[in-house]
């Protein structure tokens, strides 16, 4: 077990090594020129530079294209789009589809990180104390989060099927009529967000778990000295302490729902109609999803999300830095 | 560690993994039901009598899935650690100039959604005739752990003591030399953690594939899935066979390197 804290506790110094920068100019660089270090430097980091503007860059860059032009089929593949400006962005805006994306996008993620937060946490503090076989149970855990998301994905459609599904099966024995779980409008995104939470709850009990076991055990002892409850010491000491960690966990947890669509496209396609279409799930399909792809609407709205996913990066940034701060 | 030990704990801990198993259970269970079985009603809660005729299927008609999977894995692996092994040791130990600039444009990489990224890959492979290409694959599925592979490495590698790259220097090895005797021989847990991860999300990827590669005549095995699902929904129990063939690279990661799964995870999100 030595690796572990070798690689989680080694972590806070990404932002270490910017804090190396002060010491640099007094040592050895000095002494043999920057220039020389500089280009070795650059010489190793140039396969990463060039693979950043060749399969990052170039791709966005050509997406931001896709979604200032009409790009048919037939104009993808002799490249002769005509250009319409923000005219894709004004449909996506006005399209029927845009509210209920929005309103749907908002449910899915806000509900998926509210509870895989709140069992994460709660199984975390469950496994704080060790007790036998909590490393293993713990490791256990671990597994639906490795399993390829086709794989859960359509566990769980067939779990949730109306006729035959176990859910639908257990539930009937308590009386509880039929639930079209993936084919009703009324329940379809509840179906694919208790997916997603399933999916979701082992990555916040391995990071909440690891913020816990920063917390000093001896602040537990003496505030179990003064006569504080478990449910006292977790108000008082477990909460707080865990704020920067759980303030990065929600984030991340918030950045990768966004982007969520193979959970979405595989149970429900975004459907019946638009009932379980997020904003993923919306430039997937008219890209991909269709007979017919679409791809400036769909670039639009990768787009958009792209957006959205700069101004949490940002937050993410902040965070870290007032950790560092910390 | 001496005085409390519960077993009540453990009893609760062995409820709790179950329940979150279930799906799991499930899924084996369901492979392991004959055809006839699948829709009565109650559902069988334990395969009594097991049948194999979904294993059957799977290696039947998707043996070469799982060779075009486990193809695009290596390859991927093999990228991802070729380009972010050097660029950490530049970022970590180089001083290189514009670090804080490129650490905050991996971050920001990895927030991109991946839909938005086939979209452009698609774009750029019709022109250059590299869709259903796995070479396609293999790049378009390594952008999802470069960066992350890059941070990575940037954090382990920084906390190397330089005391030990003097060291070599005084012995005069020169920046190449330190790299390749010195700090990737210390980084091993870290490129075990990569590639494993950069394994692991190739192998999975299912929206890569479903762009870019889903008229290929080799498709990777997620693709086998869906395809299966869309054909015949009737063979569920085919359908989850190939889903537990499927899990088998998660199961042995999971037994045979769990720290570094751990360790993987909760990268770039702890720090104490």
């Amino acid at each position: 077990m030595t690796s572990l804290p070798t690689a989680v506790g080694t972590h806070e110094s990404t932002s270490g090594a910017a804090g190396t920068t002060p010491a640099a100019p007094g040592g050895p660089r000095r002494r043999r020129g920057p220039s020389t270090s500089q280009w070795a430097a650059v010489g190793f980091a140039a396969p990463l530079l060039v693979y950043l503007v060749l399969f990052y860059a170039y791709p966005l860059w050509r997406n931001v294209d896709l979604s200032l032009h009409d790009y048919t089929i037939r104009a993808f593949v002799q490249g002769n789009a005509e250009f319409v400006g923000l005219d894709n962005f004004a449909d996506v805006f006005a399209s029927s589809t845009f509210p209920t994306a929005a309103w749907n996008t908002a449910v899915f993620t806000v509900v998926s990180i509210v509870f895989q937060f709140a069992i994460g946490l709660g199984l975390a503090v469950f496994f704080r104390s060790s007790f036998r076989l909590s490393g293993v149970l713990r490791a256990l855990f671990l597994v639906p989060w490795l399993l390829p998301l086709i794989v859960s994905s359509s566990t769980w459609a067939w779990m949730l099927n109306s006729d035959n599904g176990i859910v639908n099966s257990v539930l009937g024995a308590f009386g509880v009529e039929q639930i079209n779980w993936l084919t009703s409008p009324d329940t379809a995104l509840l179906a694919v967000t208790i997916a997603n939470i399933w999916l979701g709850i082992p990555f916040n009990l391995v990071i909440l778990y690891s913020g816990l076991q920063n917390i000093p055990g001896d602040v537990y002892e003496a505030a179990s000295l003064d006569g504080a409850g478990a449910w006292r010491q977790f108000r008082s000491i477990t909460l707080p302490l865990l704020r920067p960690v759980s303030a990065i966990t929600i984030l991340l947890g918030l950045i990768y729902t966004l982007k969520v669509v193979d959970v979405i496209w595989i149970m429900t396609t975004g459907g019946p109609g638009d009932a379980s279409t997020t904003f993923a799930v919306w430039s997937y399909r008219e890209a991909f999803g269709t007979g017919q792809p679409d791809f400036s609407p769909a670039a639009a709205v990768g787009n958009i999300l792209i957006l959205v996913a700069l101004v949490f990066g940002f937050l993410h940034l902040q965070l870290q830095r007032r950790q560092e701060a910390s | 560690m001496t005085s409390t030990r519960p077993w009540w704990k453990t009893g609760l801990g062995v409820v709790f993994t179950a329940l979150m198993l279930f799906p799991v259970y499930w899924m084996v269970n369901v492979s392991l039901t004959r055809t006839g079985d699948l829709r009565s009603d109650p559902p069988h809660w334990f395969p009594w009598e097991p049948t194999f005729e979904g294993y059957e299927a799977v290696f039947a008609q998707q043996f070469p899935a799982l060779g075009t999977s486990l193809l695009v894995g290596l390859g991927c692996v093999v990228l991802t650690v070729l380009i972010a092994a050097p660029a950490g040791y530049a970022i970590a130990l180089l001083n290189l100039r514009g670090r804080r600039t490129l650490n905050f444009l991996l971050l920001v990489a990895q927030m991109i959604p991946a839909v938005v990224m086939a979209m452009g890959f698609y774009a750029i492979y019709v022109r250059l005739g590299l869709l259903n290409t796995v070479g396609g694959l293999i790049v378009a599925d390594s952008t999802i752990a470069v960066p992350f592979g890059v941070l990575l490495y940037t954090a382990f590698m920084s906390g190397i003591p330089r005391e030990l790259l003097q060291a070599a220097r005084v012995d005069g090895a020169g920046t190449w030399r330190t790299f390749v005797s010195i700090v990737l021989p210390v980084s091993r847990n870290s490129t075990v953690t990569v590639a494993l991860f950069a394994f692991l999300w190739a192998w999975s990827d299912f929206i890569f594939a479903s762009t870019l590669n889903r008229n290929g005549s080799l498709i990777p095995i997620t693709l086998g899935i869906y395809n299966y699902i869309g054909n015949n929904t009737t063979q569920w129990n085919a359908i989850m066979a190939t889903a537990v063939v499927a899990s088998v690279p998660a199961a042995v990661l999971l037994v045979l390197a769990q720290r570094y799964v751990a360790a993987g995870v909760t990268a770039g999100a702890v720090k104490d």
